[in-house]
């Protein structure tokens, strides 16, 4: 074995042991993001709640998971929560990642939401009341189908973003494809190929999302350019 | 008459393949009060954002005090201007915007001294005291540590014009400069335009959708439509006795 | 980041045959390299927010480009870049807690060893490493919610 050189050997030796984890690499993005949006639903009608207190706790809470690492929550997660006396449960590395990722994530997915309901007009919200149109019905029919679509191409930046953080869950054992290179690295001591070929595999992955979403934003803005100029002209007669 | 202190000759100007002006020719001479008004579309602001340098000119000259703006002549050739020579000439020319264009980070006396200071680099202190004289004249002596966010539109637009004032431009352009502002405030701004245009021997052009205001002060009136001057004369000329059917219907259209 | 970090840890030092000095030096670069590409998207975006009419009336008092940029657009992006700055660097804060990852000895690692030689310490242990990383963050926060109320009040206009 060849340390100084990259080998085309190893590369190919290396690549359907790492491609093995790829379904668990995708997999835990989706099940991590599928979490954090439900999740950011809950923070954000937490802040909601018309109570100081709550206000104020479930602000920090978010504050605090937002600003501190997801590596050491992960941890916490991973090593701490089985030995909490009485209430320790021990869960699997891939829940583990999960749990740690989409409540890290949930914090900045319940902003978007926040931002978005907040960018509702507020005489739509005038309206439902004035139509005395249900609590309920105004959330379903009027506000969250117009809070949700312009918020649509910054959840997508936070899909890639996850991404980008999911090898973050090789440090607990879940044997996505870092863990794979890792480990093949460590048996064959080469770690260049396998490594190089995770670099690889998110720049392919990522690229085309990124493009898709980037061209998601430009449909939107094109929208809200238009609304824009739409207001102005308003504003000039 | 003296010599003329802006000159277009044949000017054209194309937005892709939207040409807006085409062939403008024109004469203004010192201190004389030009108002161009004409239907929206017809090319009215683009005219005076080619001699403020803000578009190039597709074809044709403008000629400022005697030197071709967006030409110079190097080795006994004509080639395009540089940013030099643009500033040279830039120098005698101010603008007021529709939309104030005031820099909010900046005081309003801020706004007025950075240009004379920085740009002519003149004694701060000598700038100051035009600045200060300059916005009371405009009526806002007493605003002079205000931010532009805490201004009205009409105080905004009177700013702007002292900032471009203390410049001492031989030239002042007027871009529809009542246009973004609330009816109630029209007033004021159009009050210090007179006063400028009695008191002040600065030519001046203004495109403006106020007609009785330009019939009041302007000593020329052009009527643009289409990108091309359809008529021009003196203000009772145009606005009160032309013969030409387009004034007529768009004068028609904005007395009601 | 992680894949970033391994990759200039492992893979360079075989690759190049260079040594990028110590592991302190690679998670500089790692981490550097990666936000400065983020760092560099708000410098730039912030810029070319600045409205179309600054640019106009500065050209108007008959500014050169550089003063143009000096004294109206710089200093009106600056304001819009401050809060990006202070989240940006509570992000980096973070991604500090990857290094432990290659053996360098900050909180997390300390975390670690401790966590190794008593278990049942462990929900204390790293339940102080992230109160400790929050408090590192918090004038942060604060900052960063101060230069947002600052970015409001100078470019509205």
């Amino acid at each position: 074995m060849n340390l100084n050189y990259w080998s085309w050997d190893t590369f190919f030796d290396a690549l359907p042991v790492v491609l093995q984890g790829l379904g668990i690499t995708i997999g835990l993005t989706f099940a991590s993001y599928l979490f954090a949006l439900i999740f950011g639903f809950l923070w954000t009608f937490l802040r909601r709640v018309p109570n100081r207190f709550i206000h104020f706790i479930v602000t920090w809470t978010m504050e605090f998971i937002r600003s501190t690492p997801p590596l050491v929550q992960l941890f916490f997660i991973y090593y701490a929560l089985p030995v909490i006396p009485y209430i320790g449960i021990s869960l699997h590395p891939f829940a583990c990642a999960v749990l740690g990722l989409g409540i890290h994530f949930s914090t900045y997915i319940g902003e978007i939401y926040r931002s978005g309901i907040e960018n509702v007009d507020k005489g739509q919200w005038e309206a439902s009341t004035a139509l005395n149109i249900s609590t309920w019905d105004k959330w379903r029919r009027i506000i969250l189908p117009q809070a949700i679509p312009p918020t649509i191409p910054m959840l997508g930046n936070y899909f890639i973003i996850m991404f980008k953080e999911v090898p973050l869950a090789s440090t607990i054992g879940v044997a996505g494809i870092m863990l794979l290179a890792r480990s093949y690295g460590a048996e064959n001591w080469s770690y260049l190929e396998p490594l190089t070929i995770v670099g690889i595999i998110f720049l392919v992955l990522s690229y085309p999302s990124a493009v898709l979403i980037k061209k998601l934003e430009n449909r939107f803005n094109k929208r809200f350019d238009k609304n824009q100029i739409m207001k102005d002209k308003g504003a000039m007669q | 008459m003296a010599e003329p202190i802006v000159t277009y000759k044949d000017v054209h100007k194309s937005f892709g393949d939207v040409e807006v002006l085409k062939g403008i020719d024109l004469d203004i001479y010192p201190a004389e009060k030009v108002a161009v008004i004409g239907p929206s579309g017809s090319g009215k602001t683009t005219i005076i954002r080619l001699l403020m340098t803000l578009e190039q000119p597709t074809a044709g000259d403008i000629i400022v005090d005697g030197r071709n703006l967006w030409k110079m002549e190097k080795n006994g050739k004509w080639i395009h201007a540089n940013e030099n020579h643009l500033r040279s000439i830039r120098g005698d020319i101010g603008m007021v915007f529709q939309h104030f264009n005031l820099f909010p980070h900046m005081t309003i006396l801020e706004n007025c001294m950075t240009a004379p200071v920085h740009v002519k680099n003149e004694e701060k202190s000598d700038v100051k005291k035009r600045s200060i004289e300059m916005l009371e004249r405009v009526g806002l002596g007493d605003k002079l540590d205000n931010y532009p966010s805490q201004l009205s539109g009409g105080q905004k637009q009177r700013v702007a014009m002292a900032r471009a004032l203390v410049m001492r431009p031989k030239i002042m352009l007027f871009d529809e400069v009542t246009s973004a502002l609330d009816p109630e405030l029209v007033g004021e701004v159009l009050n210090v335009i007179r006063d400028i245009a009695e008191n002040d021997d600065m030519a001046m052009i203004l495109v403006t959708h106020e007609m009785d205001f330009a019939l009041d002060i302007a000593d020329k009136v052009l009527f643009l439509d289409e990108g091309v001057i359809a008529e021009q004369g003196t203000a009772s000329e145009v606005i009160e006795h032309s013969e030409n059917p387009r004034v007529q219907s768009f004068l028609q259209r904005f007395r009601g | 980041m992680i894949v970033q970090l391994f990759w200039l840890y492992y893979a360079v030092p075989m690759l190049f045959g260079i040594n990028l000095g110590s592991n302190w030096w690679i998670g500089v670069i790692a981490i550097g390299l990666n936000y400065g590409a983020y760092l560099s998207e708000v410098v730039r975006s912030s810029i070319l927010s600045v409205s179309q009419g600054q640019y106009e009336a500065a050209t108007a008092l008959n500014m050169s480009s550089f003063q143009r940029m000096r004294l109206i657009i710089f200093p009106q992006a600056v304001r819009m870049m401050l809060p990006e700055f202070g989240n940006y660097t509570i992000q980096i804060l973070k991604g500090t807690s990857l290094v432990s990852l290659i053996g360098l000895t900050d909180i997390l690692y300390y975390g670690d060893v401790m966590r190794s030689t008593s278990l049942s310490l462990s929900p204390l242990i790293y339940l102080t490493a992230l109160i400790f990383y929050f408090i590192l963050a918090l004038p942060l926060i604060f900052l960063t919610r101060k230069a947002e109320k600052i970015a409001k009040k100078g470019v509205a206009s």
